[in-house]
């Protein structure tokens, strides 16, 4: 049993950890590069990682420590191996000229968002239960829409996808928060099958940039019931 | 162990299928693997019928009512979709290596499929219902064209999207489990603590999960994706996507019914439910694909079986799981007779065919006993599920609930016959040549096969059917308020 002096220092380090995760968040909305993009979902995997070692040594549960090892190895590794083996230089090095909204646009929704996240949070957190359920599910929820924020505003293939994973990881860290004793067998597999998923979409969006010569999907428009003019 | 070998034995058909042993080698063992699964699935179901359960790994293997009865479903939809394929294949797929892919993926998808209702651990059935997307993205796109292309990206896209959110819900329930006193996670045991999980965290749970998976099933309004995936994928698939697939997100959502306080979320569903079917209905009537059509119509059946499963009381949940049944095996009818006319016509366009009973009798009748049964004219099975559910609805009291539904399955039924009837009658544009126009021997089977539990079902209901879906409705019935400490 670490002393009161420790939970502290090991809370207070959660929520710094939250705090990084929610700017980073934040960064996924607004930049343009796609690199950037995959640098910036890597290091949300990392901080989504730092919050499991920190919970997994606060809830004393070995569980957590295994689940930000195999974020580490799935995310922070494998994701970005496979997505650059798999995708043309071309790909990767565009940036988007054209995004649906513009950025100040985006980042005022984005904190709109963050603050709903928070107040829909609130009447849970107000349950009790873990110490850092207070931190970990209203930053999860606000990544959750955040994500899905980014995934709307985005037309091209590869940050759109980032701001799908990003939802994921958002689940995650609520998730690490308000259930640290879910069956490690399915925390392990849930990390494995969004693996085969980056796979295939990267699968995926290399046929796109074969067959139809964009990765641009947001222009991919033509399934529709309307007459083609 | 059968239970175990049901999702095994398409998993062992997509390592053979990528064998190298000639062109004829991976659609027979997809055949061999599908139909080994549908006999040990349906002597499952039989087994659950008189046993009520079956359990290999108690709290994660494990086969109640209503799983035997989605994993019936599945079994059967997987062996008539694999027969189809030979012919599928053979027809459209030149390049023997693109067969081998194609198999491949298919026993994958038909795995994750059968893998949902298996298994008892709410997590793991979410992994399985997230593996049900990502092994079909691929078949969605295995064409290769602009259309569907974009349709597998909007397809991933949103199927990941509800798949995220619809994560956090699950850790939520499991968290709901342990302010409730922990135990084991699994439908099961969260069932047992049912009445003393707080109500706010599952009504959390269920919320989420219901925006999460009703992605996956296609309400309105998350359900853009629907129609275009189940109009570009190839023809069987798109049978198990609209036959299976979206019926297995559904049965997930269902399965939170019970746990949920009594009368808490029977307008929810209903309104969602009225929605969906409403909304679907009007759409189908400007449709210019018949593929589409059908997609459309799929999204409107979801709506059906959501409505009677929040209408609540003894009748609801049983019609909603008849209406599952009847729409599965209805469904995928209809879109292997569509696959069929594809096959023959070479074109999705609805308005640029006409007379397909001349052209092609066997397609053409397929097609117009499709439409027919799906609309739900008597004495298909879709007619039988449609009554009981109104009947259901009026036992209830719930007049307007039940008279929107009657709307919308009207309106729907004259949208489908409407186009349908364009095709099937008059004096054909074109001939196709005598070589397109024949159906390779196995898609005929294979309609033939799938048309036998249509008509059955339509007149004659066997005592085990009953039996189960009875017993599936009771493991999804809301609680009652008596057992209420």
């Amino acid at each position: 049993m670490p002393d009161a002096n420790a939970v502290q220092w090991l809370q207070s380090l959660n929520a710094l950890t939250g705090g990084l995760f929610l700017l980073v968040t934040f960064g996924l909305v607004s930049l343009r590069q796609i690199h950037g993009c995959l640098r910036l979902f890597v290091a949300q995997s990392i901080l989504l990682a730092t919050s499991a070692f920190l919970l997994g040594a606060l809830y004393h549960t070995w569980h957590l420590t295994v689940v930000g090892v195999v974020d580490l190895v799935t995310k922070v590794v494998i994701t970005p191996w496979v997505l650059r083996r798999l995708l043309h230089d071309e790909v990767q090095t565009r940036r988007e000229i054209t995004q649906v909204l513009n950025i100040p646009t985006a980042l005022l929704l984005a904190l709109a968002l963050a603050i709903t996240a928070y107040l829909l949070a609130s009447p849970l957190v107000a349950l009790g239960g873990g110490a850092a359920i207070g931190v970990n599910l209203p930053i999860g929820l606000a990544g959750l829409l955040i994500g899905g924020l980014t995934a709307a505003v985005r037309r091209e293939a590869v940050p759109l996808f980032l701001g799908l994973l990003a939802m994921e990881n958002s689940s995650f860290f609520a998730g690490i928060g308000v259930a640290p004793e879910m069956p490690l067998i399915a925390e392990v597999s849930i990390a494995f099958d969004v693996l085969i998923l980056v796979f295939v979409v990267g699968l995926l969006t290399r046929a796109m940039h074969e067959h139809i010569g964009t990765t641009e999907v947001g222009a991919l428009t033509a399934l529709t019931e309307e007459q083609a003019p | 162990m059968s239970v175990v070998l049901v999702p095994l034995l398409p998993l062992a058909a997509a390592l053979l299928s990528l064998l190298p042993l000639g062109r004829r080698f991976a659609p027979s063992v997809t055949v061999a693997a599908a139909a080994a699964a549908l006999a040990l699935g349906a002597g499952d179901a039989l087994r659950v019928a008189v046993a009520r359960r079956l359990i290999v790994i108690a709290g994660w293997v494990e086969l109640d009512g209503s799983g035997a009865l989605l994993l019936l479903l599945v079994t059967f939809v997987s062996a008539t979709a694999a027969l189809f394929s030979w012919g599928y294949v053979a027809r459209h797929e030149a390049d023997a290596r693109r067969v081998r892919l194609y198999c491949a993926h298919f026993n994958l998808f038909t795995f994750a499929l059968a893998l949902v209702p298996v298994l008892a651990e709410p997590a793991l059935v979410w992994i399985a219902v997230e593996l049900t997307a990502v092994f079909s993205v691929l078949l969605v796109a295995f064409d290769n064209t602009r259309g569907a292309l974009e349709a597998a990206w909007k397809y991933i896209a949103l199927m990941f999207m509800g798949a995220a959110i619809a994560l956090l819900g699950f850790f939520v329930l499991f968290w709901a489990q342990q302010m409730a006193g922990g135990g084991h996670y699994s439908w099961d045991g969260l069932r047992a603590v049912a009445p003393r999980l707080p109500p706010v965290l599952v009504m959390a749970a269920f919320l989420l999960i219901l925006v999460g998976f009703g992605t996956k099933v296609g309400f309105v309004p998350m359900h853009t994706w629907l129609p275009d995936a189940h109009s570009q994928a190839p023809s069987p698939v798109c049978a198990l996507l609209s036959g299976v697939k979206t019926t297995s997100a559904l049965y997930c959502i269902l399965r939170l019914v019970p746990l949920l306080p009594p009368a808490s979320v029977g307008a929810w569903m209903r309104g969602v439910g009225l929605i969906s079917a409403g909304v679907a209905a009007f759409l189908l009537l400007q449709v210019r694909d018949y593929k589409r059509l059908f997609a459309f119509s799929t999204v409107e059946h979801m709506g059906i079986i959501f409505v009677a499963a929040g209408l609540g009381g003894p009748r609801g949940m049983a019609g909603a799981m008849l209406q599952m049944v009847s729409h599965s095996v209805t469904k995928s009818f209809c879109f292997l007779a569509a696959g069929a006319a594809l096959l023959v016509l070479g074109t999705r366009e609805i308005a640029s065919v006409r007379g397909l009973l001349r052209t092609s009798p066997a397609t053409g009748a397929a097609l117009l006993l499709g439409a027919l049964a799906i609309g739900g004219a008597p004495p298909f099975a879709v007619f039988l599920s449609e009554f009981s559910i109104f009947r259901a609805g009026l036992e209830q009291g719930r007049y307007l609930v039940t008279a929107l539904l009657a709307i919308a399955i009207t309106v729907a039924f004259f949208g489908i016959l409407l186009h349908v009837n364009r095709m099937v009658f008059g004096v054909p544009l074109e001939t196709p040549s005598p070589a397109r126009a024949a159906l390779p021997a196995t898609c005929l089977l294979t309609l033939v096969l799938a048309a036998l539990p249509i008509l059955v079902l339509g007149v004659y209901q066997p005592a085990w059917l009953d039996a189960l879906s009875n017993l599936a409705a009771a493991t999804l019935a809301p609680l009652a308020p008596a057992s209420l400490p």
